[in-house]
């Protein structure tokens, strides 16, 4: 469903902070497809993400989404299909405005129409949107008239996953979104995140620091260093794998040994 | 008598007309988070545009015609934004140093004057005429207006697009994210803004009878003075209050200068008493900040002399 072909990308070309984020990088996505990656940090994990997003525009390389040719294609329009989840809980929700406010805006990806913009939220849709709350098991449905900044990070990330599920995309990228969570409340964020993606039958690229959740969650998982993608594993393969075994695949792929004070990762 | 009544009901028609720009400012400033700083030019070359027209014989296709010339300058302004990314107080200042050109253009000259000429005001003054309400004709004319658009400001922030602004000055991201293009909402908030700000020209042109190229200078001030006293008094709860709040602040606005005037100062002394407004309103809550931590560490060192002397002695 997603295709990135020989994408390349270089922040500050020409100047001493040149940096090649996204080098010759190849990437098939299989609808339904849920993909988790790892990669230390610079590995362009993010960079590849608003690639896919639209965050900025590649220098090469084309993105295609089910068959359509969206490498020119801006942010906002691509909005449409893609559901995007930053690690910031602040990033996803506007903090001065009520949860009902907020969810009737992500509510607007349905519409098609432009007179939509002129309509209000109605009664009904209201209710809808309260059972929606409801699901999350966070009592949110009878804070629906409070400004979201009030809420904490857990309950905004939730929210916002919530939120860009509403309409459900054709995919979904969460970028590290419970890095910012306590233990407790990034299970139960990262459960709802499994049962949302399950119902809806979601393809979905999952960001993670955590080895254990990379390997338990999915169907597929990529590592990623330099601005490529130096592993991609599935299916028998990926099932046998440990934490360790992983690691180790890890240091062959990137072509370089770790000592084990730099492992970059949780275990 | 030191504050006579006429005083404070000019002092409120003027509140009331400028009342229309502190809401256009509370649209771009408070909800797109925009400082838009074309506000001066935009209302003169409402009030030009409409004294054109108005000398013309169509005092209410001049209304229109100065909403449409305050749109095309929020067309501009956004433009600028949006497209060629040029920082929003740059881009407001550039809109205004250019319409003072525009504008004269449009009068043909520096200034107009109207004291013949049919307006909504003096309509309004034949329709009541030999009742009770001819006295208060201006007063009527003015509120009409804002309650107008009052009422439709409230129910355009209730919509989606209206939503969509508040959320583009309050999260750019999320609003991408929900698919809705960010230019596209500044664009729709600042030409709103411009027609509001404009359409209070007019009025006021139409109002004094006169128009001058320079009867905009500080108008921004003066409307964020309005908008930051309503802000300040009635706080940051719901949509609704906020407008009337804002309202209240621009009637408020007026009658502390129409007061201040009274200590016999000169009109040029306007200015410096608006700005001083401004400061002293925006500043409130930061004094009120200080004065509690004061109190604070007050109470704390008496409760840590106290708790010494017991333990010390």
């Amino acid at each position: 469903m997603l295709k990135l072909m020989d994408i390349c990308k270089t922040f500050n070309k020409g100047t001493v902070n040149e940096k090649t984020a996204l080098n010759h990088l190849n990437l098939e996505v299989k609808d339904g497809d849920f993909i988790t990656i790892i990669g230390s940090n610079g590995a362009g994990k993010s960079t590849m993400f608003n690639a896919i997003c639209g965050g900025f525009y590649v220098d090469e390389g084309f993105v295609e989404l089910d068959g359509q040719d969206i490498t020119f294609l801006p942010e906002h329009k691509r909005a449409k299909y893609i559901g995007h989840l930053f690690q910031d809980p602040m990033k996803g929700t506007a903090p001065n405005m009520t949860i009902e406010e907020n969810i009737a805006i992500a509510y607007l990806r349905t519409s098609t129409s432009q007179n939509a913009f002129l309509s209000r939220v109605s009664r009904k849709e209201k209710e809808q949107f309260r059972e929606r709350l409801a699901v999350l098991n966070m009592g949110l449905e009878d804070r629906m008239k409070q400004p979201v900044g009030l809420l904490s990070g857990g309950q905004r990330q939730a929210l916002t996953l919530l939120m860009a599920t509403m309409v459900p995309p054709k995919l979904l990228l969460l970028d590290e979104h419970t890095a910012a969570l306590d233990p407790a409340t990034a299970d139960k964020v990262l459960d709802l995140t499994k049962k949302i993606v399950k119902e809806n039958h979601l393809s979905c690229l999952m960001i993670t620091h955590n080895m254990h959740s990379a390997l338990e969650l999915g169907n597929r998982t990529l590592m990623m260093d330099s601005g490529r993608i130096i592993l991609d594993i599935e299916g028998k393969e990926r099932d046998g794998l440990t934490v360790d075994g992983l690691l180790e695949k890890f240091n062959t792929g990137a072509g370089k040994e770790l000592d084990n004070d730099r492992i970059l990762f949780s275990k | 008598m030191f504050i006579t009544w006429a005083l404070i009901q000019s002092a409120l028609e003027l509140g009331i007309i400028y009342g229309i720009i502190a809401l256009a400012l509370f649209l771009t400033y408070s909800m797109l988070n925009v400082c838009d700083l074309s506000t001066d030019g935009c209302y003169t070359m409402g009030a030009a545009a409409g004294a054109v027209v108005a000398l013309a014989g169509h005092p209410f296709l001049a209304l229109f015609a100065a909403m449409g010339t305050g749109i095309l300058s929020g067309l501009v302004n956004a433009f600028l934004q949006t497209k060629m990314k040029v920082e929003s107080m740059l881009a407001g200042i550039i809109v205004n140093t250019g319409l003072y050109t525009v504008n004269i253009c449009i009068m043909g000259k520096s200034n107009l004057n109207m004291n013949t000429t049919e307006t909504v005001f003096s309509m309004m003054k034949d329709l009541t005429k030999d009742t009770f309400l001819e006295s208060y004709s201006k007063m009527i004319v003015a509120l009409i207006f804002l309650v107008i658009i009052a009422i439709l400001l409230a129910l355009f922030l209730g919509t989606r697009l209206g939503l969509s602004i508040r959320a583009t000055g309050n999260n750019i991201a999320m609003v991408k994210s929900s698919s809705i293009n960010p230019a596209m909402t500044t664009t729709v908030g600042l030409c709103i803004g411009g027609a509001m700000t404009a359409l209070a020209g007019c009025l006021l042109g139409e109002y004094q009878k006169s128009v001058d190229v320079n009867m905009g200078t500080g108008m921004v001030t003066v409307a964020l003075a309005s908008l930051i006293i309503g802000e300040t008094i009635f706080g940051r709860k719901n949509i609704k209050v906020r407008i009337v709040g804002v309202i209240i602040g621009s009637c408020l606005y007026r009658v502390i200068v129409a007061i201040a005037l009274r200590f016999n100062l000169p009109a040029s002394a306007l200015k410096l008493v608006s700005a001083l407004i401004v400061a002293i309103a925006i500043s409130i809550p930061a004094i009120k900040e200080i004065i509690a931590l004061q109190k604070t560490k007050h109470a704390a060192m008496l409760r840590h002399r106290e708790l010494y002397q017991k333990g010390g002695r």
